[in-house]
């Protein structure tokens, strides 16, 4: 092999690793979780309310994990008070959330909760006054959260399953389509086996 | 030769990356239409006017049509300035729908919001287009290019102002600056906290 043949292939090296390296380096390694996944180790804060925590089932304390819930279903939606689908959507989920709350076989069974992305407390509470959400919305103001599950766009919606022996998976993870409440809700008893357990 | 050659493609791959590799939790409202200019410097430019002096005085059009001077709310209302660099970039595009659902918060002030950008009424008109119906103004300080942000000296070097915030009481006294990375979007609180120190 002359050299010019050899650097051909150095080359092709030298833009894998660099590729590889710097792709981990600027992504933290993070792409978004896809069905099946289980979730990244992620730290939430609990919510400093009693209500929100109530809603929850989680005792007072810093940080919580999506597993820890006490649910079946818990639907998490990446928003920004900055986002105008997200906006324009809060009523709908809203709905979502009354709907569910309104049905005994669901409402024990399936939590929303919101991130939102770059906000800090005061600027959740912005959203969560301005649209009366009624769901717990936790701030994520150094996107420590958003960069785990790989820095999606708003409004971003997952899913997780959680089951009695404590596993979990992700069973949705979409952005936006969001496209009103009921098929929003029917979607995922369908994609997270419920239905079929009810 | 072979081996500067291989550093160089490694640094090109690796300018590419750090360039594209930012947070901005933005909006899907925008789809695919938002240019990313990667990480800029924080600021560059200086300022030109101080708290306590009288906020310079200037007329622009706006995306309305309308033309707004400054001097039309002396004695009538609070005027909170928002530059923001550029349409269709970023952090700008998810900063005043922010602001687009706290016209409360503006109003309990008595104050009211301009934003602007150097960008043309054309290019305005569609980029806020996007964020639904705004509540306040958005003007135009294209032509002459970027000359207001440059009298209150947030013109940056390459053409586009910097992320600030002018906070002018009813009287034209300039109350509070914000001239903050242009990476990052400036916290709502503060802005908040400025505004509820102002006389109504």
């Amino acid at each position: 092999m002359n050299n010019k043949m050899k650097s051909i292939p150095m080359s092709v090296a030298t833009f894998i690793i660099s590729l590889t390296f710097l792709h981990g380096l600027a992504f933290g390694s993070n792409l978004p979780p896809v069905k099946g996944d289980v979730l990244p180790e992620i730290k939430i804060p609990v919510p400093e309310s009693a209500a929100d925590r109530s809603y929850l089932g989680l005792e007072s304390g810093e940080f919580f994990k999506m597993p820890q819930l006490k649910a079946k279903v818990v639907i998490i939606e990446i928003f920004s008070m900055y986002c105008p689908h997200c906006q324009r959507e809060a009523p709908e989920i809203n709905r979502l959330y009354s709907i569910i709350e309104g049905n005994p076989d669901l409402k024990s069974k399936v939590k929303l909760i919101g991130i939102g992305a770059g906000n800090s407390s005061f600027e959740v509470e912005v959203f969560k006054r301005k649209y009366n959400v009624p769901f717990p919305l936790i701030p994520d103001e150094d996107f420590s959260i958003h960069k785990c599950i790989g820095e999606v766009r708003t409004p971003y919606f997952l899913g997780i399953k959680i089951n009695d022996d404590g596993t979990h998976r992700v069973f949705y993870s979409k952005l936006g389509e969001f496209k009103g409440a009921e098929p929003f809700l029917d979607l995922m008893l369908k994609l997270s086996g419920l239905k079929q357990e009810m | 030769m072979k081996k500067h050659g291989n550093l160089i493609f490694a640094l090109a791959v690796i300018s590419v990356f750090l360039w594209s590799a930012t947070a901005f939790g933005l909006s899907d409202v925008f789809k695919k239409n938002i240019y990313n200019p990667g990480i800029l410097k924080p600021t560059d430019s200086v300022l030109k006017v101080k708290v306590g002096d009288s906020a310079p005085d200037f007329s622009l059009p706006a995306v309305s049509g309308e033309k707004f001077s400054l001097s039309r709310y002396q004695g009538k209302k609070n005027v909170v300035l928002s530059f923001v660099p550029a349409a269709w970039t970023p952090v700008c595009s998810d900063q005043w729908p922010g602001y687009n659902i706290v016209k409360d918060i503006f109003d309990s002030n008595d104050a009211i919001l301009l934003g602007i950008t150097v960008d043309n009424i054309p290019t305005l008109f569609a980029w806020t287009n996007q964020m639904g119906n705004l509540w306040f103004s958005v003007l135009s300080d294209f032509w002459p290019h970027g000359a207001v942000a440059d009298r209150y000296g947030v013109l940056r070097s390459d053409g586009v102002s910097e992320r600030a915030i002018f906070v002018i009481d009813k009287k034209g006294i300039i109350r509070y600056i914000g001239v903050g990375d242009i990476n990052k979007r400036p916290r709502l609180e503060i802005l908040v906290r400025e505004l509820e120190r102002l006389e109504k």
